[in-house]
């Protein structure tokens, strides 16, 4: 029975690997055919970005079983130390896709750090209390980039907070400017860039979830109290996820940030915490496909919705609480269970008399 | 000194407004332990309803403000009725997705209606300001703490003594045993919500008549910072949230006025999560004990 469950785990993980490799390789085909519209074309990065962002989400809420309303915080810290990163290394790394990899790592360390300082009192809390904590980090952090400098010149990084008193030497430019965000960017960020950031993120996180450690986490998410006492350390396992999901998040974020020409610190609030969870939730908790789907199908949504013009996200809205009372009503869901249900029985006994 | 007592009236004001709406979020939390968070939005509804009664037809601004708490009170039965009810057994996420996906249904609704453009709400509480001993004090500020004040007090009264607040309470102790001994459930559940609604109304056009820039985002921040007051004093508990909201918004002002504009709402979330930290349940929230 164990090897049976084991087995069908593994499965599900090969078909995901499998779901978004064939994902990528018909988008790329189309791509070279020219069969993609131009705005589905430049929403290729974002998709990834987002993708990696649900997927790091649910390792939060899925897995650790945390809920988080601050995620876009270390989105926002990734995409920032990535951007800062790209500028600073633009002479010194003059290719594109190395520099793009290296500031993504230097984009989820950033945001690794991050999780760790918000872990340490995050997580000592529970429930609805952890959610408006990470909430208040998530704004916190949005204020303190919209009041963060950063300028560049011959003798390497400058910073200041608050007011901007850099005095940069002759040549020196300005890359981060608080409020008004960093602007010009280079667009270094690409489709295959992404698939490969997507993939990484599934392999670290599914060998993540299949560990030792990974069952220690789910443990906790299923009863803390029992776990604790068979000995699970709460506080390393509950900030391995977390810490984990951060470092994705960042290097998301970094992904993004790279395929935008302008990004300031405003983009990345609660609205976009609370878009992300909406793909995670809508995927299946814990469900690594259904986050995908979800994430790249709802990102094309608003687009596909195009002629609906001034209502799009008006009917957004109306699926986003249909699809919530279609899926967690229990009378609207016997129904389609039985429903559904019916079909299949009705498949079988024709399969039967025909065999 | 003056400046400074300006500044704690000034704060006082604002955390009346936080306050009653942190009410809505707090009552509501207690009895059908989720987070509403179209709430915010209801204010919006509110305000533009009281916007447009005095503005376009001309009517008495207490006509305008009953008017918009008839309308968010209707308006709240009938968003829990429609989207929150039949998810009673669903797990808290998926009510709190629901929650997200009215508040964005309310928003772009309005946006539908009204229009983005921004809509200068009218000073409904005269102009002139009070002043006494160097201090002024606008009659927005005034009767903002008074209403905060009378609706404590009522509500107080409410939950304490009449059958549906006894009914309220008891609901949110327990909700099984609640109905065993006669209790309606759904009907408790939902004057909860039409009460916090109306309260919102209130707050809407209270919030306007301070900060007069409407638009059909104008609920959301405070919405937030209201949801964050309730934490703050301890979600589910009345009094919690009048201390919670008035020590954020005393808070949020001194911040503005003696460390940095911009920092101002860092300062208040960061304050939030230290206490927090100290009492993990908030102000006055009660201590759960762990049952193994």
């Amino acid at each position: 029975m164990k090897k049976l469950r084991m087995s069908k785990a593994t499965g599900i993980n090969f078909l995901t690997y499998a779901l978004v490799i064939i994902a990528f390789v018909v988008l790329q085909v189309m791509g070279n055919q020219g069969m993609l519209s131009s705005t589905l074309k430049g929403q290729l990065v974002p998709i990834c970005a987002y993708v990696v962002m649900a997927l790091s989400l649910n390792l939060t809420v899925g897995i650790l079983g945390e809920l988080s309303l601050g995620h876009a915080g270390f989105m926002s810290v990734g995409a920032f130390a990535g951007a800062v990163a790209n500028v600073a290394l633009s002479v010194s790394v003059p290719d594109t896709g190395l520099r793009l990899a290296l500031s993504m790592i230097i984009a989820a360390i950033f945001a690794a750090i991050a999780g760790v300082l918000i872990g340490i009192p995050v997580l000592r809390l529970n429930g609805d209390y952890l959610a408006i904590v990470t909430l208040a980090f998530g704004e916190i952090i949005k204020s303190i980039i919209n009041n963060t400098y950063i300028g560049m010149d011959v003798d390497g990084l400058h910073a200041s907070f608050v007011q901007n008193t850099l005095k940069l030497e002759a040549g020196g430019r300005m890359i981060l400017n608080g409020p008004m965000g960093i602007p010009g960017i280079q667009k270094t960020s690409t489709f295959v860039a992404g698939f490969v950031l997507v993939m990484v993120a599934l392999v670290i996180i599914f060998n993540l979830v299949g560990s030792r450690s990974g069952r220690a986490i789910m443990a906790l998410r299923d009863n803390r109290i029992a776990a604790e006492s068979v000995g699970i350390n709460v506080t390393k396992y509950k900030m391995m996820a977390f810490v984990t999901s951060a470092a994705l998040a960042g290097a998301a974020g970094a992904l993004f940030a790279q395929g935008q020409n302008t990004i300031v610190a405003s983009k990345f609030d609660f609205n976009t915490s609370i878009l992300i969870l909406v793909f995670v939730v809508l995927g299946g908790l814990g469900r690594m496909w259904g986050s995908i789907i979800a994430a790249a199908a709802l990102t094309v949504l608003p687009e596909m919705l195009r002629e609906f013009a001034d209502y799009r996200m008006l009917v957004y809205a109306i699926v986003l609480i249909l699809v919530m009372l279609i899926t967690n009503n229990p009378a609207i869901k016997n129904f389609f269970e039985s429903t559904m249900g019916r079909i299949k029985s009705g498949k079988k006994a024709k399969g039967g008399a025909e065999a | 000194m003056l400046a400074f007592l300006n500044h704690v009236i000034n704060g006082i004001s604002l955390g009346s407004v936080y306050a009653i709406i942190a009410l809505g979020y707090t009552m509501v939390y207690g009895i059908a332990k989720m987070l509403n968070f179209a709430h915010g939005d209801v204010i919006m509804v509110g305000a533009y309803i009281c916007f447009f009664a005095v503005a376009s037809y001309g009517l008495h601004p207490i006509l305008g403000v009953l008017l918009a708490m008839l309308v968010c009170t209707i308006l709240g039965m009938v968003i829990e009725r429609l989207a929150y009810k039949p998810l009673r057994q669903a797990p808290s996420l998926a009510v709190l997705i629901t929650a997200i996906g009215m508040s964005y249904f309310l928003q772009n609704s309005a946006q539908l209606m009204w229009g983005t453009n921004q809509k200068m709400f009218p000073a409904i509480f005269g102009k002139t300001p009070f002043s006494f001993g160097g201090i002024t004090i606008s009659v927005t500020t005034v009767v903002t703490i008074i209403a905060c004040v009378v609706i404590m007090l009522a509500l107080t009264w409410f939950t304490g003594n009449t059958k549906m607040g006894k009914a309220m309470r008891a609901c949110s102790e327990d909700k099984a045993a609640a109905q065993l001994m006669g209790i309606n459930v759904n009907t408790t559940i939902s004057i909860t919500f039409a009460i916090g609604s109306a309260l919102a109304a209130v707050a809407g056009v209270l919030l306007c008549s301070a900060y007069p820039n409407l638009v059909p985002t104008t609920g959301s921040m405070p919405g937030i910072k209201a949801f964050t007051a309730a934490v703050f004093g301890g979600i589910g508990s009345i009094p919690g949230a009048l201390l919670g909201g008035v020590l954020l918004g005393v808070i949020e002002i001194m911040a503005k006025a003696y460390i940095s504009t911009q920092l101002s709402d860092a300062i208040v979330f960061a304050v939030l999560i230290i206490v927090l930290l100290v009492k993990p349940t908030g102000l006055l929230g009660k201590k759960i004990r762990e049952k193994v």
